[in-house]
């Protein structure tokens, strides 16, 4: 079965999707690296402002602007570099900043924008204006054309699926019909000045505070210029994000949660008419029968015999017993995603003795991520 | 008390562990969920909860908060004419308005949990909790969404929105009754990521960090002569002797980086930590939570 390189064939997108705390980050970073070391100029891009991907590519630090990692640093893990690999991260606030410049008919309406608190709030805590901004980045970056492949990271959302909601809620937010209504000269906007005393309005600025729709009003005034810009750059982002050259890669977890997680967000990519790429599972137990033939019963004595240490061989044995239940349980749930996602070509990373948080640990991920099936078994026994 | 961490280091388990342990000393605690994952219920097995304060065991509540539903009861609440709200919410403005304010629903969510925290409960008849316990957004979401009654005062300078936000702002920072928890990993950018989360809770939001929970400890099952003469045995095997061998050597190497880990850990943060073992089983359900909750100190 396909590995990420055969997956990445001829794309030039690449988003891992998938729920927080699964390596997404990491895999990311290591897919882009393995397509980098392959003769591609690949930028990765991240939104987790936590400095994961600096601290693993070897950079001090990432801004809203890419800079190349350097080659010599995969030289002295012996790898030579063919292609380039390049890093940004995200900052969801610039990225809007800019997108309101170059939309903005004048200076007047883009400084009338910029200087509205509720747009302030929007653009830098409402949730969902993360997802939309890396959308809207990958969309630039990819007309600019500089860069064979782009990697993109995805926010760590909670629910899958807000990833790919939360851009069409900003977007309806700021351009959708709900704001012709208080776009119309009769409208919200007219009412809130004082003419047509309407009940639910004068109820609402009870529980509101007249000045946050005033703040309101006056954002919607300031964006009536864009709203058509608006509309017509989402529908360019969603038609690339549905393009062939496109790829959505799921990345999980082998626990129940995660697993279900994949399994859901998959059937979301499917009804969106998402081009689904592969699925990968971090930190998998492999079972140790699947890779030599046991003979676990005869396991406790063989072992006393050979340490001469009773107390040792049955904690030796008591710890594989442990590490087997969670193999099988890996096992378990794996099958379960393969015939959901009907594929066979679900990728396993195992759990590495050494935490992954380097290149190093980029370079070994990267191994199992662009090997064939059956070396993937092979090295995990060589492990095992 | 606020139970925060990034994604995947077990909230969701820590935070029902820890109203095991307030039900078990006689308090009346709820566990309050507020991503509608409903995976407190799903740890007891137990059907949905949604947004109704469900008991799971004795003492113990759970509510997956539903901030739209949390928005109508406060709606209610501060309007007392039925043909009013009925008004209100059939009005398109107003659905629009609530579902399109930047941070309207994190608001009201805290809210609702600080509706949970009253002695004084405005729900009709509704329970007095001991504890309230909050299994927050992951990190990232979590600082943002702690801040936002502070942010909405500022938003809304007057009115009954900004002296609400006001009263939200000030129970969150509370140290004599709200605190957090956060919930770590033995690795290398969790701990870093754990240290970060505590100085933005600390120094931005405000709020009291009470305790960093870290989550998986592995055992220490092997000595480190142990593991080197299992190497040997490695060698020279085949099958499950070899196999068997190379797992206790693995166990064995990532207990002690883990340690690594956890000694960075303390010496990286201000609040005490307690480390909770990893547990061997599946799936962790509510008798995993049950053996923590033992463990929480």
């Amino acid at each position: 079965m396909a590995n990420v390189g055969e997956i990445l064939e001829g794309k030039e997108i690449c988003i891992c999707a998938g729920s927080g705390g699964v390596g997404k980050t990491t895999t990311s970073a290591a897919i882009a690296t393995g397509m980098a070391m392959r003769g591609l100029k690949v930028c990765v891009l991240t939104i987790d402002p936590a400095k994961r991907l600096a601290d693993s590519l070897g950079l001090e630090e990432l801004g809203n602007e890419a800079r190349r990692v350097d080659p010599a640093l995969f030289e002295k893990q012996g790898i030579e570099m063919e292609g380039e690999l390049w890093a940004m991260m995200l900052d969801a606030k610039a990225t809007f900043d800019e997108l309101i410049a170059r939309q903005a008919p004048d200076e007047e309406s883009r400084d009338r924008v910029l200087n509205n608190r509720i747009y302030q709030q929007i653009s830098s805590a409402l949730a969902g204006s993360q997802e939309y901004m890396a959308m809207e980045k990958l969309f630039e970056l990819h007309s600019e054309g500089s860069y064979d492949l782009l990697v993109l990271d995805t926010p760590p959302t909670r629910n899958a699926l807000d990833f790919l909601d939360a851009p069409k809620r900003l977007t309806q937010f700021i351009e959708g019909k709900s704001l012709r209504v208080f776009m119309k000269p009769t409208g919200f906007a007219a009412r809130v000045a004082g003419r047509g005393a309407n009940v639910a309005l004068s109820v609402l600025k009870r529980i509101v505070g007249f000045d946050l729709i005033a703040d309101l009003a006056e954002f919607f005034n300031a964006f009536s210029g864009m709203v058509e810009g608006f509309q017509a750059r989402a529908k360019r982002v969603n038609k690339l994000l549905a393009d062939r050259r496109t790829c959505f890669l799921v990345v999980c977890g082998p626990q129940g949660e995660p697993i279900d997680e994949a399994v859901y967000f998959h059937r979301k990519l499917v009804e969106a008419k998402l081009p689904f790429g592969g699925v990968i599972v971090n930190k998998v137990h492999y079972p140790a029968e699947q890779l030599r033939g046991a003979d676990p019963e005869d396991l406790p004595v063989a072992l006393a015999t050979k340490l001469d240490d009773e107390d040792l061989a049955a904690r030796v044995v008591e710890n594989f017993s442990d590490y087997q239940a969670l193999a099988e349980r890996d096992a378990h749930n794996i099958a379960h995603l393969a015939a959901e996602l009907r594929t066979s070509g679900v990728i396993r990373v195992p759990y590495m003795d050494e935490d992954v948080h380097d290149l190093t640990g980029l370079v070994e991920i990267n191994r199992y991520l662009f090997a064939s099936s059956e070396e993937r078994v092979e090295m995990a026994a060589g492990r095992a | 008390m606020i139970v925060t961490g990034k994604g995947g280091v077990g909230k969701t388990t820590v935070a029902v562990a820890l109203g095991m342990r307030a039900a078990a000393e006689g308090k009346r605690t709820i566990v309050c969920e507020v991503a509608a994952q409903e995976n407190t219920s799903r740890m007891f097995d137990h059907a949905q909860v949604g947004f109704h304060e469900v008991e799971m065991e004795e003492n113990l509540w759970s509510i997956s908060i539903d901030p739209d539903e949390s928005m109508r009861e406060y709606v209610l609440l501060q309007l007392k004419v039925r043909a009013m709200r009925d008004l209100l919410f059939r009005s398109r403005i107003f659905n629009y308005l609530a579902a399109a304010t930047p941070g309207l629903k994190e608001l009201v969510t805290i809210g609702k949990i600080w509706e949970l925290a009253q002695l004084d409960r405005k729900v009709k008849s509704g329970r007095k909790y001991d504890l309230v316990i909050v299994d927050a957004p992951a990190t990232g979401h979590g600082v943002g969404f702690l801040q936002t009654p502070r942010t909405f005062a500022s938003i809304a300078r007057v009115g009954p929105i900004h002296s609400q936000a006001q009263t939200l702002d000030r129970f969150i920072t509370d140290h004599e009754n709200t605190g957090t928890a956060i919930v770590a990993l033995p690795e290398e950018m969790p701990v870093n990521e754990t240290a970060a989360l505590e100085k933005d809770l600390r120094d931005e939001v405000g709020v009291a960090v009470d305790r960093v929970y870290l989550n998986g400890l592995y055992p220490e099952r092997f000595s480190t002569e142990e593991a080197e003469r299992l190497a040997v045995l490695a060698e020279g095997e085949e099958g499950s002797t070899r196999a068997a061998a190379r797992a206790a050597i693995s166990e064995h190497s990532r207990a002690r980086s883990q340690r690594a880990q956890l000694a960075r850990l303390r010496r990286r943060v201000e609040a005490p930590v307690r480390s909770l073992p990893f547990l061997f089983e599946p799936e962790l359900g509510r008798e995993g939570a049950r053996t923590l909750s033992k463990r929480l100190g």
